[in-house]
């Protein structure tokens, strides 16, 4: 037993920088596990306020690009809204459920906190559980797809950015209807690639891609990205495709989280279907 | 708390604010990083023990964590330059010691002797950062190019301080 002791005794650095080492090791593989309502990010209270004040400054210095934006999207919100109403004027009255018409409900948020050369990049957003926003839950800009919450405080929210090596978001091609997944390689902030479209599809450059709608976060139609390079290599079963990005990372400053009121049902009905748990 | 401590204790706080305020938004060339943080590790006094060193360490890398949303990726890089800075210290003593209470600025061991204790230990760090952060070597050159490119902004920014910090400088 004296031994024992004394054994730890002189190995005492080494054993503590083991079990610093290894927690740290558990924190990291946790940390990638998706989805989960944490303390210890960027969307505790003062670690955001204190982001935010970074932000602040640095947005100043942009507020005339982020005012064009905001008005250009609103003069496209009334041109679309202007067309609808005509159209249901003028040809199909509507008169349906509410249900099948409210299917997603947004939320407007200021980011605090984004960066774009990490592997792993996360953004901060200014809305939180307050305002109903729960992990899980899908970001979009006026350019396209963001990302998925991952973590949300009170008043604060973490995403996952579409630049995170670990994030796959579901997509079509928009001519063809062939289904893959996005997903981003660490490299180039505005290039993406989209994996899993077969051999016998056509892709060429310059084919839009949109979100599919099949996992129910985002809704479908959401603008991803454009094709810039489609490679088919002899071995393989699947197209090689590079996606220039439509979301600028490294000037977003507000973004919309979509609510999905069937997220839930949808989910369940898929579960008790095929025993598929998302 | 002595007067030291005093000090370290602001300084700490300082080196936080100054990376997460500012140098977070600073990355050159989409690759070179600035991780000046690890050098407050670095000064602490000399006679501080290694069990010291890495708890210092591990709250420190965990602050950067929290601002950097990458929960226990700096504190893991931090503790390892902590656990291995005083063997390190002890493997490139200068001829006559050191000077107890002293740091180890160039100011008290010169420039050469800065480098070669600095320059290694920022390479670990930064080693173990990106190498963990990209989760495998699939990546491999890219990450060492990030390496490389973030080895030298941290260290022109290092040494450059060096000559800027109030201390009375030994000829």
């Amino acid at each position: 037993m004296e031994r024992l002791i004394n054994f730890i005794y002189e190995y005492r650095a080494f054993l503590t920088f083991l079990l610093l080492e290894l927690s740290c090791s558990w924190l990291v593989i946790e940390n990638n596990q998706y989805q989960s309502t944490k303390y210890f990010n960027s969307s505790n209270r003062l670690a955001a306020n204190i982001l935010g004040f970074s932000q602040g400054v640095r947005e100043y210095f942009s507020l005339r690009t982020i005012n064009e934006e905001l008005a250009q999207e609103n003069a496209n919100l009334r041109t679309d809204l202007e067309r609808l109403h005509q159209l249901e004027q003028n040809y199909f009255p509507v008169n349906q459920d509410t249900i099948r018409v409210d299917l997603y409900d947004f939320v407007s948020a200021k980011v605090i906190a984004n960066s774009t050369n990490l592997y792993k990049n996360f953004i901060t957003i200014n809305k939180g559980a307050a305002d109903g926003i729960l992990p899980g839950m899908a970001a979009i800009s006026n350019d396209g797809a963001v990302g998925k919450v991952k973590s949300v405080s009170e008043n604060y929210s973490v995403l996952i950015s579409l630049l995170n090596v670990d994030e796959q978001i579901s997509c079509v091609i928009k001519r063809t209807n062939h289904f893959g997944s996005a997903r981003w390689d660490g490299l180039h902030q505005r290039y993406s690639n989209l994996l899993f479209i077969p051999r016998h599809a056509t892709p060429v450059v310059g084919d839009t891609v949109i979100t599919s709608g099949y996992n129910a976060v985002f809704p479908e139609g959401i603008m991803v990205g454009i094709i810039r390079k489609a490679n088919l290599r002899e071995e393989t079963n699947f197209w090689d495709i590079q996606i220039e990005l439509t979301q600028d990372f490294g000037r977003l400053s507000f973004v919309e989280v979509i609510k999905s009121r069937l997220k839930n049902e949808k989910d369940s009905l898929e579960q008790i279907t095929i025993g598929v748990v998302k | 708390m002595s007067r030291t401590g005093i000090i370290q204790f602001i300084l700490f706080f300082v080196y936080v604010l100054f990376q997460v305020l500012v140098l977070r938004n600073l990355v050159l060339f989409d690759s070179a990083f600035c991780f000046l943080y690890i050098v407050f590790i670095l000064l602490l006094p000399i006679e501080l023990n290694t069990l010291a060193l890495m708890a210092i360490g591990f709250v420190l890398g965990f602050t950067i964590d929290i601002f950097y949303d990458s929960m226990g990726l700096h504190a893991m890089a931090t503790v390892l330059v902590a656990y291995l800075r005083n063997y390190w210290m002890a493997t490139i003593t200068p001829q006559g010691g050191y000077d107890s209470g002293s740091s180890a600025t160039v100011a008290s061991n010169g420039l050469q002797w800065f480098l070669v204790y600095a320059l290694p230990l920022v390479f670990i760090h930064h080693l173990v950062l990106f190498f963990v952060e990209a989760a495998g070597f699939t990546l491999f050159w890219y990450t060492m190019l990030k390496i490389v490119g973030s080895l030298l902004f941290t260290m022109t920014v290092i040494t450059l301080l060096q000559y800027l910090s109030p201390q009375r400088r030994r000829i």
